[in-house]
């Protein structure tokens, strides 16, 4: 199991004139994890694939990111 | 007022139905050109091309020709060229 | 040859009149990471690629151009009936001064598309690390676009094209392992 986001605090230095942004993400799709694609994997309904953007929900990466409860 | 307002939901809909089956069209299509021998994948490409076929078909005999070239037929007078364009609706 | 088909690939729609947003938008169209250079990219690599990813260069390129239409579509619609003060304000003055509500091959700043942002190295691998590289960069446009965006139906539409990029990296990627190994894909079947 992979996490399709991952976060760190950048360096904040005493001259830096905005008020520091905490934590900056970057995504990190599903594409970087899965390999070759396995022949049979479970498919949305024709009717939700398309709002969904993929055929696929193993491809599918919602953006922005859901943040899970207790997540950051 | 209100027939042009039931003409173009009754357009939209036939629309989306065309788009959900097209676009798995268009995933199986790039998932099958890596994965040329999943005979499965294959057997639902070829059943929804024709679900698409039947719905195109229907949305075009109600708001005219889908298909540029003669991939569909013309109805009197000449139709292929009728707003709205996609970007128009 | 192509053919055009009087369908956009998913439905578009705009909530407000809001020409800010085309002029972000427009980084899609005519900007180095926009569906222009994707397409014209893919589209001019399968010439000279190993058969067994010509297919899918061809699809991908061809899918692109339904996005660029996608993404003309939302442009049009924001901005057709901005007055030319609301231009003025959104940022599009110089772009109004040029082309009135006319779209044009350029990025958010205004340069003009260039063929320099493509590249067609002759090498498959090295071409396909830049069509990989190409769609993740599109991807983070879009994120960063989404990000300044406060039109949901807008946003929608641009969530899907996003999905898009990591569904077209993830098969150039299965591309690359194809021209990896001699034998067809047999480990999968």
């Amino acid at each position: 199991m992979y996490t399709p986001i991952k976060c760190y605090q950048p360096y904040y230095g005493p001259n830096d004139p905005c008020p520091p942004i905490g934590i900056k993400c970057y995504q990190t799709p599903p594409n970087l994890y899965l390999g070759f694609q396995a022949p049979n994997m479970q498919q949305f309904p024709i009717q939700e694939a398309l709002y969904r953007g993929t055929l696929w929900p193993v491809l599918y990466d919602p953006y922005p990111t859901p943040m899970k409860k207790g997540g950051k | 007022m209100k027939q042009t307002a039931d003409t173009a939901q009754e357009r939209n809909a036939l629309m989306e139905k065309i788009q959900m089956v097209d676009f798995a069209l268009v995933e199986l299509t790039l998932y099958l050109d890596t994965h040329p021998q999943d005979s499965q994948a294959i057997q639902q490409f070829n059943q929804l091309a024709m679900e698409s076929r039947d719905l195109k078909g229907a949305y075009e005999k109600r708001f005219g020709p889908l298909r540029q070239f003669g991939g569909s037929f013309s109805g009197y007078p000449w139709n292929w060229d009728n707003a709205p364009w996609p970007w128009q609706l | 040859m192509w053919f055009y088909e009087k369908k956009l690939q998913y439905p578009v729609k705009v909530t407000e009149c809001n020409p800010r947003l085309a002029k972000y938008l427009i980084e899609q169209y005519g900007g180095a990471d926009g569906e222009l250079s994707a397409a014209l990219r893919y589209l001019n690599q399968r010439y000279s690629i190993p058969d067994k990813v010509i297919g899918l260069l061809t699809d991908i390129g061809t899918e692109e151009f339904a996005h660029l239409e996608m993404i003309a579509a939302m442009i049009y619609k924001l901005t057709k009936d901005a007055t030319p003060e609301q231009m003025k304000e959104a940022g599009l003055g110089a772009h109004y001064a040029n082309h009135d509500k006319a779209l044009f091959y350029h990025n958010a700043a205004g340069s003009p598309w260039t063929a320099t942002y493509i590249q067609a190295k002759g090498d498959p691998i090295a071409d396909l690390y830049e069509d990989i590289a190409a769609e993740e960069k599109a991807r983070a446009t879009y994120q960063w676009i989404i990000n300044m965006s406060d039109d949901p139906c807008l946003n929608d539409s641009l969530k899907f094209l996003r999905e898009r990029e990591v569904v077209h990296s993830q098969r150039f990627r299965e591309a690359v392992e194809i021209l990896k190994f001699e034998k067809d894909r047999k480990q999968f079947f």
